[in-house]
């Protein structure tokens, strides 16, 4: 189907306003924040009823066309990167919450709602709704189902797949289904928890109710310095023996430190090679009982220093240098670009140090700001876009950090998503079978292939080439492929 | 310690070349919630050990027929638990059987359930192979979340052979109150407790009077106890008999229902009796009305329902699926399991 064509099939379907086909209405969304990556889509357009979307993936099931929904494009791993040949599907119109359910606490939305503005909306009855990604002000929550998201505090109150009870999605068919309800579970195959992190390559989410929490009563937090990365890393574990889950649990190392410390001026001693932030939140009991432990914990922990926040004001300057670690890191440099491995915790100081050599080797500075409570390590490398190669340069260090982590035990990503950025990390971690079992499932519920093609999961042909495929069980990968 | 997926993957491969389905089984314990099918079965109980276990890490790495019992009492010798009390109905219960049943304990609304601390599984698909999904970090959102799919599906997707899971510390202190109410004065309580910052672990209604289990920091916990009142139970004997259907309200041979609703629905009007758990979020219903009068009012109230014991022989148990989630269903069965070699027919009879 050519352009026009198309365009005069979308009419029939949607107001000539919600169909941009220039490429000055369309450039805001060639990008999601994965900027490296930049591609204009034939067509983006703007519903704003299911129906419409129900049409939309019809049309586009028939002509095989492929299909990219955005909600705010703050995904940080290009899931939202538009596809040359195909329609984005731009969801900013479905920005309405539906129904607030005290009772039940349980808030019912449309995929364009900003998290935070969920728990603002419901502030008022001390509720509120637990995953707070660091973009939380702007991102939607369908793109927090898409990606699975997480946030500082997900030790303790969990994934969006463990924070939402029901979706609506549209099939690529066109059809309308319900997945999960409005109970704590539902019939059949827990099709919620595939859905989520599914990053739209297995239906298009129209609608979410998510759970809500009671409000913590009180949150304290705990800043400790230390001279040896290999020390936070240990008094982290021994919070976690001592019995306390930290409502959050936050290190960063010595280039982070100083950047933050640089930008915002929280109090982190400089001479630090490692900060470890502990949250404790709950009730007002609970929260005086588990600092008092967390306290007994760090004396004997080696630190060069720690301090309970005494005030509102320093509790928030403690945090403020670490949620502004992304931004002061970019002061350092006019480029960095952010990682996102897991790694079991134990291997923490080892990683680093490992880190660091292959900083070395790529001649390129790294930041490491640290989910210490669940393992999850965001390094941003420092690098120069304007000086050739340099971001090749930076991806190739990524691409080794990432491997580090699947050999560490852990994973290419803990909650940015696979999208296009490490589609070829993929085949670091897993092996044939399993992506062949990944496509099997994305045929089950999108036979055509045409919504979020190219993201997510690497053709096997892909990870062939690479020459990157994980040997399993003695067996050489793809025994049916050419090589050359 | 025995790692016997070798053997297991050859009998699955010689089950595909025979077209011979297999009925999967654990301890056996659980086995009230399957229908009777031909096919041979293939014990995974041989299949135990624990793989993996770093304390601090909160992961726990086990074979699929390791005894739910060895388990939580490695975990207790380290102070932690699994945060979803899975019912055992039996000493010989595995953690394989648990996962593919996909249930959970009264705490469940407040910590979470069986699916939410599966972090990873090995498996062997219908095809024999084996397969990683998944693994032993908190947060992955590599690849789809196929882990969390095994969670409930009755073992229709595949073998499990290894699961990775996220534990917790056992918490410093219990405690165990009960008040007596009427049946809408104690769904009314259940709502306001639960939106409240109290350290609970257990809701339940048992007809005659709220049940609050307790558990956290002892500080929170004493002050809660103070601040709700009521009657003081030395030990936690209601909340094990509840989770272990041992509890007088599940003696005799009517059907017992397992209906789960939004916890702010009202008291379900159907004949029988009933016992709320998930501090409203689970009705256990004991009652002869008939499936579909079930169905129907299940649905109606935003829920499902599932027939959860029986002495008749029926293949109709789950609440039924729309035209559209069926064909969902058929096709990942199919995409799983292409020769329908896997307890065929227990999660629904189509497949």
């Amino acid at each position: 189907m050519k352009k026009m064509q198309l365009i005069a099939a979308l009419q029939a379907i949607l107001p000539e306003s919600a169909i941009l086909s220039s490429k000055e209405s369309q450039k805001p969304f060639e990008c999601d924040g994965l900027s490296a990556y930049r591609q204009l889509p034939l067509l983006t357009v703007l519903p704003d009823t299911i129906e419409q979307i129900q049409a939309i993936c019809k049309l586009c099931n028939q002509q095989q066309i492929p299909l990219v929904a955005r909600g705010a494009g703050t995904g940080l791993s290009g899931g939202a990167l538009p596809h040359e040949e195909g329609i984005l599907l731009n969801l900013a119109k479905f920005n309405q919450i539906l129904s607030i359910d005290i009772p039940n606490r349980s808030v019912r939305v449309q995929p364009g709602v900003r998290n935070l503005a969920i728990s603002e909306a419901v502030a008022q009855y001390g509720l509120y709704y637990a995953p707070d990604p660091s973009s939380q002000i702007a991102c939607t929550i369908g793109g927090n189902v898409a990606e699975n998201s997480g946030g500082v505090h997900c030790l303790k109150y969990g994934l969006t797949v463990h924070n939402i009870l029901e979706l609506k999605v549209v099939m690529a068919d066109g059809e309308l289904l319900t997945i999960g309800s409005q109970a704590y579970d539902s019939a059949g195959f827990d099709l919620l928890a595939l859905m989520t992190g599914s990053e739209g390559l297995l239906g298009i989410i129209v609608e979410v109710t998510v759970k809500l929490l009671p409000k913590p009563e009180r949150t304290q937090v705990i800043l400790a310095a230390f001279d040896d990365v290999a020390k936070a890393g240990r008094a982290v574990a021994d919070i976690i023996a001592a019995g306390i889950i930290p409502a959050g649990l936050e290190m960063m190392d010595k280039l982070a430190i100083q950047a933050a410390e640089a930008f915002v001026h929280a109090g982190y001693p400089l001479e630090a090679e490692a900060i470890l932030l502990c949250e404790i939140d709950g009730n007002n009991e609970e929260v005086s009982e588990h600092i008092m432990k967390v306290h007994h914990v760090l004396e004997n922990s080696d630190p060069i220093s720690f301090a309970t926040a005494e005030s509102e004001q320093q509790r928030n300057l403690f945090w403020a240098g670490r949620k502004a670690a992304f931004p002061a890191v970019g002061r350092l440099s006019p480029d960095y670009y952010c990682m996102d491995g897991t790694i079991p915790k134990q291997h923490l100081a080892a990683v680093l140090q490992e880190i660091q050599r292959l900083s070395r080797h790529h001649e390129l500075a790294v930041a490491n700001v640290f989910h210490a409570g669940d393992g999850n390590l965001h390094p941003l490398i420092l690098y120069d876009a304007n000086n050739a190669g340099e971001l090749v340069k930076a991806e190739h260090f990524g691409a080794d950090i990432l491997k580090l982590c699947v050999q560490a035990g852990g994973s290419i990503t803990g909650e940015h998503g696979v999208g296009i950025e490490k589609i070829d990390q993929m085949c670091n971690q897993f092996a044939t079978d399993e992506l062949a079992q990944f496509h099997s499932v994305k045929a089950a519920f999108d036979p055509q292939g045409i919504l979020n093609p190219g993201k997510a999961v690497p053709t096997l042909h892909r990870c062939a080439e690479l020459g990157a495929m994980h040997v399993h069980h003695g067996e050489l990968p793809h025994p049916e492929l050419e090589r050359f | 310690m025995a790692d016997i997926s070798k053997t297991i993957q050859q009998q699955i491969l010689t089950a595909v070349e025979t077209q011979q389905p297999v009925n999967l089984r654990g301890g056996n314990t659980k086995s009230f919630l399957y229908h009777a099918k031909p096919g041979e079965t293939l014990s995974l109980q041989a299949h135990q050990g624990i793989v993996n276990y770093q304390p601090t890490e909160l992961v726990v790495t086990a074979y699929a027929g390791t005894k739910l019992n060895d388990l939580q009492s490695t975990l207790a010798e380290h102070n932690q638990r699994l945060p979803f009390d899975p019912p055992h109905f039996g000493d010989d219960a595995t953690l394989g059987g648990a996962i593919a049943t996909g249930l959970s304990g009264s705490i469940r609304p407040f910590t979470g359930s069986a699916r939410d601390y599966v972090l990873g599984c090995r498996i062997i698909n219908g095809k024999g192979q084996i397969m990683q999904f998944g693994g032993q970090v908190m947060k992955n959102v590599a690849g789809y979340d196929v882990s969390r799919l095994m969670v409930g599906a009755m073992g229709s997707l595949g073998v499990l052979l290894e699961i990775s899971l996220k534990v917790l510390p056992i918490p410093a202190s219990e405690c165990y109150l009960s008040q007596s109410r009427d049946t809408q004065d104690a769904l009314r309580m259940m709502q306001t407790l639960a939106a409240q910052n109290l350290p609970l672990s257990g809701l339940a209604y048992d007809g005659k009077a709220v049940h609050i289990r307790l558990a956290g920091a002892e500080a929170a916990v004493r002050a809660a106890r103070q601040k709700l009142g009521g009657e003081h139970h030395k030990a936690d004997v209601f909340w094990t008999l509840v989770n272990e259907q041992q509890h007088r309200f599940f003696d005799g041979e009517i059907p017992l229902w397992r209906v789960s609703v939004p916890p702010a629905t009202v008291n379900l009007p159907i004949s029988g009796k009933q016992l709320v758990d998930w501090a409203g979020g689970l009705r256990w219903v004991k009652t002869d009305e008939s499936a579909e009068k079930i169905f129907t009012l299940a649905a109606r109230h935003h829920g499902h329902a599932q027939l959860f014991r029986t002495a008749k022989l029926t293949e109709i148990r789950r609440q039924p699926l729309n035209s559209g989630l069926k064909r969902l269903h058929q096709q990942l069965k199919q995409s799983f399991d292409p020769h329908g070699i896997f307890n065929r027919g227990q999660l629904y009879p189509e497949f």
